[in-house]
């Protein structure tokens, strides 16, 4: 009997919750693997794809969305070995599952904690709520690859918005396999998008791109570069997130911020019955 | 001309006169190839149109455009708010050329007429008990009629499908001609409804009805039935127009509705028209995109090809 050829794996795109090939044709090796090239094309497909999410995900309840985070902890859960095997240590895979499970506590906190009754000098219910922002484009930090694309994605999408990630050219096998993970946590497509390949292919145009309503700059590592997708970011008065400052510790307690910043407060005025 | 081509000419217009005539006529009209029509209208679909031709593409089908509402929550200032936007797509850019014609229901069509006049923007209205069709001839004549008269320059006919698909085509016929009489000098598109029809033989034999009965315009759809234009049978369609003007000299215009809603598919239809019937349907005189949503994503493309930046719905009207 002749030897088993073993089957090897293509990394494509993760667009609309399904996994297409760059329209470009174009692809490049990573650790011995062929990983797709995304093109501006892709990067408009995949806010295309965002927008038709925002509607059914900024409106399905708090809980619900906490839920799913949850479930994506449980997923990530039972495919730990495959992220040791793509080389994420083994502390940083456990780090990213409590991560999951941390802003899943938040989906239905967090409007408690940043909304509420103001008080005001007159006869009226002054209430406000924190709603989402909208499609949010991402660029994800390289290192620690695993922990680092959680900690931008889970607290961008656990209140309501959805996200267009430009993942790591240098670590894209972990970003499409936690696509995996996503495509099988309940988690409706188009919620999270990852695009692999170059970021000064993919920000830019996603940084430019008037239906994008946030940009968060966490992972550009060149400050000209970033200082570009600012500017670029200003003509719809996008909100930005700058890069991280080298030497950010990914494991420590991330706080709110990263919730928060990608949130409205819609104010309300109700006259008071007697 | 040729005698056979002049005597074929008087053969058509006496098919009208019997029903057995016209059957003969219609049945012996030669079958459609449904797999090669279908393979051949995805052929067409796979060109690569792009930069300046891509920005020429994208102004024709702007000025192709029949920008429609035909609900039944239409009021007066819905249908003001969209004959302002026929006049001036993109307000922020001036050299933006303006659509072909408003579309209509008849009682909205005095309000159109206010914001249109003096412009070259048509005014079609769509009659005769659309969408069904199921109505007296009276009251379909009237319906014509009136439109006409609140100012209407172009009027949507639906044929009268149960007539067809029972084999009556001489009542599918004279209907044509009387609503092309009521019509007077509005042009008068006559909607298929290819939907309804089943199979590609009977969208080409509607075609024909169509045209021997005079219409000046075959159209695809109402946009109310779940099937509406596709490119196969906008293909049977024009390979009908192209045949007819070769056998009678008169050129017959093809309005494919419903459905199309991205630049990408107007560019997939105008690639077809070029290529089927040639340069003298690509004008807006003869070929016209009955759509509402793809106007604003013609000006989003438009838009991303004069700043480079990927426009967003949110910049653009919502009608």
């Amino acid at each position: 009997m002749s030897e088993r050829v073993a089957v090897r794996k293509t990394y494509k795109l993760f667009i609309g919750g399904k996994f297409p090939r760059s329209e470009s044709g174009r692809s490049y090796i990573v650790q011995d693997a062929n990983v797709a090239l995304a093109s501006r094309k892709d990067a408009r497909d995949a806010v295309v794809a965002a927008r038709a999410a925002v509607k059914g995900w900024a409106g399905a309840t708090a809980y619900n969305r906490g839920q799913i985070l949850y479930r994506v902890a449980e997923m990530l859960e039972g495919r730990r070995d495959q992220f040791v095997a793509l080389g994420a240590p083994a502390d940083e895979v456990d780090a990213a599952i409590d991560r999951w499970v941390w802003y899943a506590g938040w989906a239905d906190k967090l409007p408690q904690v940043y909304g509420g009754a103001n008080p005001v000098a007159g006869p009226y219910f002054n209430l406000s709520a924190p709603e989402p922002t909208g499609v949010v484009a991402v660029v994800a930090p390289g290192a620690p690859a695993l922990l680092g694309l959680v900690s931008v994605i889970a607290p961008a999408i656990v209140t309501g918005n959805t996200v267009v990630v430009a993942a790591s050219p240098d670590a894209p096998l972990v970003a499409v396999t936690l696509a995996e993970v996503l495509a099988t946590s309940d988690l409706p497509g188009g919620v999270v998008n990852i695009l692999t390949g170059r970021i000064s292919e993919t920000a830019p145009t996603l940084a430019a791109h008037m239906d994008v309503n946030a940009i968060d700059l966490t992972g550009v590592a060149d400050a000209e570069l970033a200082a570009d997708l600012e500017v670029r970011a200003a003509e719809n008065l996008k909100r930005v997130l700058r890069p991280a400052p080298a030497g950010h510790d990914w494991f420590a307690d991330p706080g709110v911020a990263r919730m928060t910043v990608l949130l409205e407060t819609k104010t309300v005025w109700h006259p008071k019955g007697v | 001309m040729t005698a056979t081509a002049t005597s074929a000419r008087s053969d058509l217009s006496e098919l009208g006169r019997s029903e057995t005539a016209l059957r003969t006529f219609l049945h012996g009209l030669p079958g459609v190839d449904q797999v090669g029509a279908e393979q051949r209208a995805a052929q067409l679909g796979t060109r690569s149109i792009k930069t300046t031709a891509k920005a020429q593409a994208i102004d024709l089908a702007i000025r192709m455009v029949d920008l429609t509402t035909l609900e039944g929550a239409d009021t007066p200032g819905k249908v003001r708010a969209l004959a302002a936007k026929a006049l001036r797509p993109d307000p922020a850019d001036p050299s933006c050329p303006h659509v072909g014609a408003v579309c209509v229901y008849p009682a909205m069509v005095p309000y159109v007429a206010e914001v249109l006049r003096g412009s070259a923007v048509h005014l079609a209205s769509v009659a005769t008990a659309f969408p069904s069709g199921q109505a007296p001839l009276d009251v379909k004549l009237a319906d014509t009629r009136a439109a006409v008269a609140a100012g209407a320059d172009e009027i949507d006919m639906v044929i009268n499908r149960g007539a067809f698909l029972a084999g009556r085509y001489q009542e599918v016929y004279d209907e044509i001609v009387v609503t092309k009489e009521a019509c007077g000098d509005a042009h008068l598109k006559v909607i298929l409804e290819t939907g309804e029809l089943a199979t590609y033989d009977n969208v080409r034999r509607a075609s024909w009805l169509a045209m021997l009965a005079g219409g000046d315009f075959i159209k695809t759809s109402t946009g109310k039935v779940p099937i509406a234009a596709t490119m196969p049978v906008t293909l049977v369609m024009l390979e009908a127009v192209r045949d007819f003007r070769a056998a009678t000299g008169r050129q017959v215009g093809v309005k494919p509705a419903g459905g199309i809603r991205t630049t990408k598919d107007a560019i997939k239809y105008l690639v077809m028209v070029n290529e089927t019937v040639g340069p003298d349907w690509l004008d807006p005189d003869w070929f016209r995109f009955g759509a509402s949503s793809l106007l604003n994503d013609l000006l989003m493309q438009r838009t991303k090809l004069t700043t480079g930046v990927y426009a967003g719905p949110d910049y653009f009207t919502l009608d």
